[in-house]
């Protein structure tokens, strides 16, 4: 069972990090039905900025956590500063044209955010300074039982505080309450004296900010940084948005959660299951391979990309309107 | 300039085709002069073409954002090299190939359609968008435990096109004239283009033509029109994912190596680009848009370098990341500026321009 234990724990801590980013990708379509395609390239700048702080910083003899602290600090206003800017020139002018505009538009700017990146951290993989020293602490007696990181905790933590100080946003103050008003009717939120422009623009950096702290835990916990990280992140996490109820907070935490354990499962279990000699034993056909290469198997971890994927497709078929979702799929 | 009479005159009209026609077939032999390397780009800028018209079916006519088009052209490439390599030991003629090829790209894509074209526009692109990767993925890994794609390495000796014992890799000569392989996949690719564009047109002005109008510019109406809205949709889809198994295929034939490399997201992008500047559902705009895009990085590769070189003394910038760069801009400042392409059509003018009294 420790496998098992272990794959959990790597799920929640994939899944806060997923659940972070689909908080960003849902509140923008809760309140302008859009999907911000350059969401996963905020959290990619997030991350390198991130990333350049902290290899900047890392010789000067502070403490890591306030190094990272400071990584955190200078993502964060960078981070808003690119979803402010991507929603007053890309978004903003189309915000009454037709709905395929804005969504390329929106790919074009994450194009661009991508390759400005690539001018400035190289089109290199880049490995992310190991500052924090690594602590296992065991979840059993003996040296073999499921182990939790202290970064993880870190991680696990920072997402549950950035969540619950979201909500508390969003459902106890003033601007939390023209956000959800914008939401369901701009015009009307407009005529009560809600400053929309103003509200949306706020949406579009909250949720880059939360981005941007999301990239430097991606950056911690794998240790590698890449400028199309994003893509491949924000997809997960865009999926885990629309498992969850696309445009309903608690359904994006629920979703990213999920996706995170699904796909920490997935990678550990489904390559055992397809090994080429358990298959032997159900369809014919698989000797040759089985006595040739027994540890070989048909979808490996090297497939887990592929289940956030899956989980979508089987959604929209099934339940398009998301586990917590009251939003019907508009067919218009 | 021309007088009127000429104008008028019904045999105006074919002494222009005659004339398109000798311009086209002399471009070659021009080209060749300046560098062999130019017939080659001019090969490929046309199998842009030839994608980017297929993509405009699907984002065009019936205006449906599918962001993973080049895992279409995969299929069909994939298609073609383990049908006609020493992969798995077979070798079938083209014209065998590349309709099985165009039938498995359009079985993906009905596969792809059928669970998200009942929802809305933005599911289908994020749908594809993923597609695009996971058909990656696969061809990535499809190495064990059995061989199909050999993984990263790619399929390599691929067939080249073969038409009546006429081998399109080697140089044949006719009389005085020596003409290269280049030259005749040129002739071949024209010759395709050509029937891709009469199809296009013919489709447009059709009733399915019609119908993915109607469909576009408002689904509900559409729908109450008696439209089947999801069967047309997803027609659009199929259709547009055949005509990228049959570049794909095509792209094999010419190239005779293929690896997952060659379909990256960057490809989708690129053609997806394109279609946008020359105008979505501009059968000519989107021509030239693809004919634009892939020419204007190759002279940027060919002036870029120098220029920094001369300025800077060093290259600062790749151009293959301002080519990036650009295609990024081309999309924002299209969306913005001229949202119906450089060239656009009444149609889609009316229909892609901010509306004050929308929603």
């Amino acid at each position: 069972m420790d496998t098992f234990l272990q794959q959990i724990v790597n799920g929640l801590t994939l899944g806060c990090v997923y659940a972070v980013v689909a908080l960003g990708y849902t509140m923008v379509y809760g309140i302008i039905q859009l999907i911000n395609f350059a969401h996963g390239e905020v959290v990619m700048i997030g991350c390198m900025v991130a990333f350049s702080v902290i290899v900047a910083l890392a010789g000067s003899g502070m403490p890591p956590l306030v190094i990272v602290g400071i990584g955190i600090l200078a993502a964060v206003p960078v981070c808003m500063a690119v979803g402010y800017v991507v929603e007053r020139v890309a978004y903003r002018p189309l915000r009454n044209a037709p709905r395929l505009a804005p969504l390329i538009t929106a790919i074009g700017v994450s194009i661009i955010l991508q390759h400005l990146a690539l001018l400035v951290w190289s089109r290199n993989i880049i490995a992310f300074p190991q500052i924090i020293e690594l602590k296992l602490f065991h979840l059993g007696s003996d040296a073999s039982a499921a182990a939790i990181s202290n970064i993880q905790v870190a991680i696990i933590v920072t997402s549950i505080v950035m969540m619950a100080t979201l909500l508390l946003l969003v459902y106890k103050t003033r601007i939390g309450i023209a956000m959800r008003a914008t939401s369901q009717n701009p015009q009307m939120a407009g005529l009560m004296g809600v400053d929309i422009n103003g509200v949306i623009s706020f949406t579009f950096v909250i949720g880059a900010a939360l981005g941007a702290v999301a990239g430097v835990m991606v950056g911690t916990y794998y240790g590698i940084a890449h400028y199309q990280m994003g893509f491949l992140l924000g997809l997960k996490a865009f999926s885990a948005a629309v498992l969850g109820g696309i445009g309903n907070l608690g359904g994006a935490v629920l979703g990213g959660i999920l996706m995170g354990l699904i796909e920490a499962l997935g990678a550990g279990y489904v390559g055992d299951w397809t090994n080429v000699c358990v298959l032997n034993d159900f369809l014919p056909g698989f000797q040759d391979v089985c006595s040739a290469t027994p540890d070989a198997s048909l979808f490996g971890s090297n497939y887990k990309d592929v289940y956030a994927f899956i989980v979508l497709i089987l959604v929209l078929v099934f339940r398009p309107q998301g586990l917590l979702g009251e939003r019907l799929g508009d067919r218009a | 300039m021309i007088p009127d009479l000429l104008r008028k005159h019904p045999a105006a009209r074919w002494v222009g085709v005659a004339l398109i026609v000798v311009a086209l077939a002399a471009l070659p032999f021009a080209l060749a002069t300046v560098g062999t390397a130019w017939v080659r780009i001019t090969n490929l800028a046309i199998l842009f073409v030839l994608l980017s018209l297929g993509l405009n079916i699907v984002v065009g006519f019936a205006g449906l954002l599918d962001l993973g088009y080049i895992a279409f052209y995969a299929v069909g490439a994939y298609t073609y090299a383990l049908l006609a390599s020493p992969h798995f030991n077979l070798h079938l003629p083209f014209w065998v190939i590349l309709p099985i090829g165009a039938a498995i790209a359009c079985f993906f894509g009905v596969l792809l359609g059928t669970p998200t074209l009942k929802l809305r526009g933005d599911y289908l692109a994020i749908v594809t968008l993923g597609f695009g990767e996971i058909i990656r993925i696969f061809l990535n890994n499809l190495s064990e435990p059995f061989n199909l794609t050999n993984g990263p390495k790619g399929i390599t000796t691929i067939d080249p096109i073969r038409i009546l014992g006429m081998d399109f890799a080697n140089t044949t000569r006719v009389g005085e004239i020596a003409i290269s392989g280049t030259i005749k996949y040129y002739y071949f690719l024209v010759f395709v283009l050509a029937i891709v564009i009469v199809v296009n047109l013919r489709l447009q002005d059709s009733r399915i033509g019609r119908a993915w109008e109607a469909i576009r510019e408002d689904e509900v109406a559409a729908r109450a029109m008696g439209i089947n809205t999801i069967h047309m949709k997803l027609l659009a889809f199929a259709m547009g994912a055949s005509f990228g198994g049959i570049a794909g295929g095509i792209f094999s034939a010419i190239q005779g190596f293929i690896s997952p490399e060659s379909f990256i997201l960057t490809e989708s992008v690129m053609v997806l680009s394109m279609v946008v500047l020359g105008g979505m559902g501009n059968i000519w705009g989107v021509v030239l848009g693809a004919l634009l895009l892939s020419f204007v990085p190759e002279l940027l590769r060919y002036s870029v370098e120098p220029v920094q070189r001369w300025l800077f003394g060093r290259s600062l910038i790749d151009p293959e990341v301002i080519r990036m760069l650009l295609f990024g801009v081309a999309m924002v400042a299209m969306m913005l500026f001229r949202p119906a392409g450089l060239f656009p059509s009444a149609v889609r003018k009316r229909e892609l321009t901010v509306r004050d009294n929308a929603r």
